[in-house]
């Protein structure tokens, strides 16, 4: 179906009676060649580019809800490819290369807006690591400035600069960062990976994953059982659950992480801003909310709903901030459940069961992913061998020690990142 | 969320610090091997429902706690001294 503007005033005049679904609602067959658990951005993703990059389209994606329902339509959306560490750094260079291109080539608008992102600093010490940051994105190919306080006041004059305990130095600014629409990105990988034959289930919660002299032959689901030849977990905030049907313990804890956002204003946040040391980051939607957000609530949950101690914290946060956001009225409040690994990097690997595949271990950092996610998941599962830009993000490094990716320097063990 | 401690009564969340599923009471011999290790350090089984974690009672008396609780709901069902749990 064609989007245009005509479209658009055509539909306003005979009552938007002439929209159409853009993806199927197929029964599920009783067997395909690949299975992908979980329809969030990376399970979509990784469906599309199989049927695009690799031409294979008997697949299907389960989804225990609804498409768009998990953390792919809560985040805060965010894009960016500010990493510093080999493995993460080349990975999202390469998501944000394929952002830059997605709505051309997804022929849908997902309101990608490289509107810039300014990480600030706050002391000597934090700027020298910004610099490094900064130097380590500019060898990867993407860009980065480096803002001194007056250069910053230029981009974000209503900051309190002189907040006696975090004055602001400066900022690291990231001028292709930006938002995108997350509802819109899944729509579009939904429709695209849909409209290339592959079979879209709703409703359909795996229960099980049969494996037979160690290869993996099909799942359990509440709509039936469903024969595969491959099957890709891609579960996020679930993973832990779905890995235990193979019978495997992940590097993985579950926690929330919560996000707000305020009646909608005029514009008055043309960025994305970071304030490290306060726990909190801020961006203005396309309707004119601020969304906003901080730290996880630090103990592992399920619940998608946050506690009041943390929502304390991320307002006094934005108060010292910016004091001007205390006029804006808080309109609600969300949690969405991150898989944590131990050292804040993700995996994306084969399994020891042959033909199961892991996606998972995203933290807070998934949406901005999610195309080369599924990219280098497509490409793993359709040539068995790991796209370069995501070489590194094996699931026993943990046990070996080799190759972690702890971008925070904090150590690698749950509970730190 | 508030927590019971046993020596202190019902405190606030903001009073304990979290200190990671209660796994970690059960450390492998030093020479256990890196499968085991591994399994104590990083693999975990993240229970949808009822589990078992350490919470520091940080505002309050200092002690180490064993608390079981649920992760879907945040009801807790019992705390206990981890001095009394662990051998
Ligand atoms: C508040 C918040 C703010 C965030 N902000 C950002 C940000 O600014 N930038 C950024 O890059 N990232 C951000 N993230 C992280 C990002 O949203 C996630 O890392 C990412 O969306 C996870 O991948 P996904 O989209 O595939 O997950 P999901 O959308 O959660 O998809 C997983 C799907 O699997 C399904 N599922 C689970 N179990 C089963 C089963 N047994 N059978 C069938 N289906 C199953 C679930 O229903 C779900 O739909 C944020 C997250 C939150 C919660
Ligand atoms: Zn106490």
């Amino acid at each position: 179906m064609g989007y245009s503007g005509f479209r658009i005033l055509k539909e306003g005049l005979f009552g938007q009676k002439g929209w159409k679904p853009v993806w199927r609602d197929p029964q599920p067959k009783p067997e395909y060649d690949i299975v992908i658990i979980g329809g969030g951005g990376h399970g979509l993703s990784t469906a599309y580019y199989l049927a695009k990059n690799h031409g294979l389209t008997n697949i299907a994606v389960l989804e225990r809800g609804y498409i768009g329902g998990g953390n792919v339509g809560r985040n805060t959306t965010i894009v960016r490819a500010n990493y510093f560490l080999p493995g993460n750094s080349e990975f999202y260079s390469h998501s944000l290369k394929l952002w830059e291109g997605l709505e051309q080539d997804l022929n849908y608008n997902v309101m990608h807006s490289q509107r810039g992102l300014i990480n600030l600093f706050h002391s000597d010490g934090q700027r020298d690591a910004f610099a490094r940051r900064g130097n380590a994105m500019i060898n990867q190919g993407d860009d980065a400035v480096l803002l001194d306080r007056e250069g910053v006041r230029k981009h974000l004059p209503y900051l309190d600069f002189d907040n006696t305990r975090f004055p602001i130095y400066g900022g690291l600014y990231h001028p292709r960062g930006g938002t995108a629409r997350h509802d819109a990105v899944a729509w579009g990988y939904a429709r695209g990976a849909d409209s290339r034959g592959v079979d879209l289930i709703q409703n359909c919660e795996v229960t099980g994953i049969d494996i037979q002299g160690g290869k993996v032959t099909g799942v359990q689901t509440t709509r039936g059982p469903i024969r595969a030849r491959k099957v890709a977990m891609v579960a996020a905030g679930r993973s832990g659950q779905v890995a235990a049907m193979a019978g495997m313990r992940l590097p993985v804890e579950s926690h929330v992480l919560q996000a707000f956002v305020t009646e909608g204003l005029k514009p008055c946040i043309d960025h994305v801003v970071s304030f490290g040391m306060g726990h909190f980051y801020i961006s203005q939607s396309d309707k004119g909310g601020l969304v906003f957000g901080g730290d996880l609530d630090f103990y592992s949950s399920y619940a998608a709903r946050g506690n009041l101690p943390m929502k304390e914290h991320v307002m006094e946060a934005a108060m010292t901030l910016m004091p001007m956001i205390g006029k804006a009225r808080v309109l609600r409040s969300w949690g969405g459940i991150m898989d944590m690994s131990p050292d804040g990097s993700p995996i994306i690997d084969k399994t020891d069961t042959e033909g199961l595949f892991v996606n998972c271990g995203w933290n807070y950092g998934g949406f901005k992913a999610v195309p080369a996610s599924g990219y280098c998941l497509a490409h793993l599962i359709a040539t068995g061998s790991p796209h370069d830009v995501a070489a590194r993000f094996r699931l026993d490094r943990f046990r070996t020690g080799r190759g972690l990716m702890d971008e925070e320097g904090t150590g690698s063990q749950h509970n730190l990142h | 969320m508030r927590l019971t401690c046993p020596l202190c009564g019902e405190r606030d969340r903001r009073e304990f610090y979290y200190g990671g599923d209660a796994m970690a009471l059960e450390r492998p011999a030093p020479d256990a091997g890196d499968v085991a290790w591994n399994d104590y350090v990083h693999l975990r089984d993240n229970p949808a429902g009822a589990t078992r974690d350490l919470w520091y009672h940080d505002g309050g008396c200092g002690t180490w706690l064993v608390v079981e609780r649920d992760t879907l709901t945040h009801a807790i069902a019992k705390v206990t001294p981890a001095s009394e749990v662990a051998r």
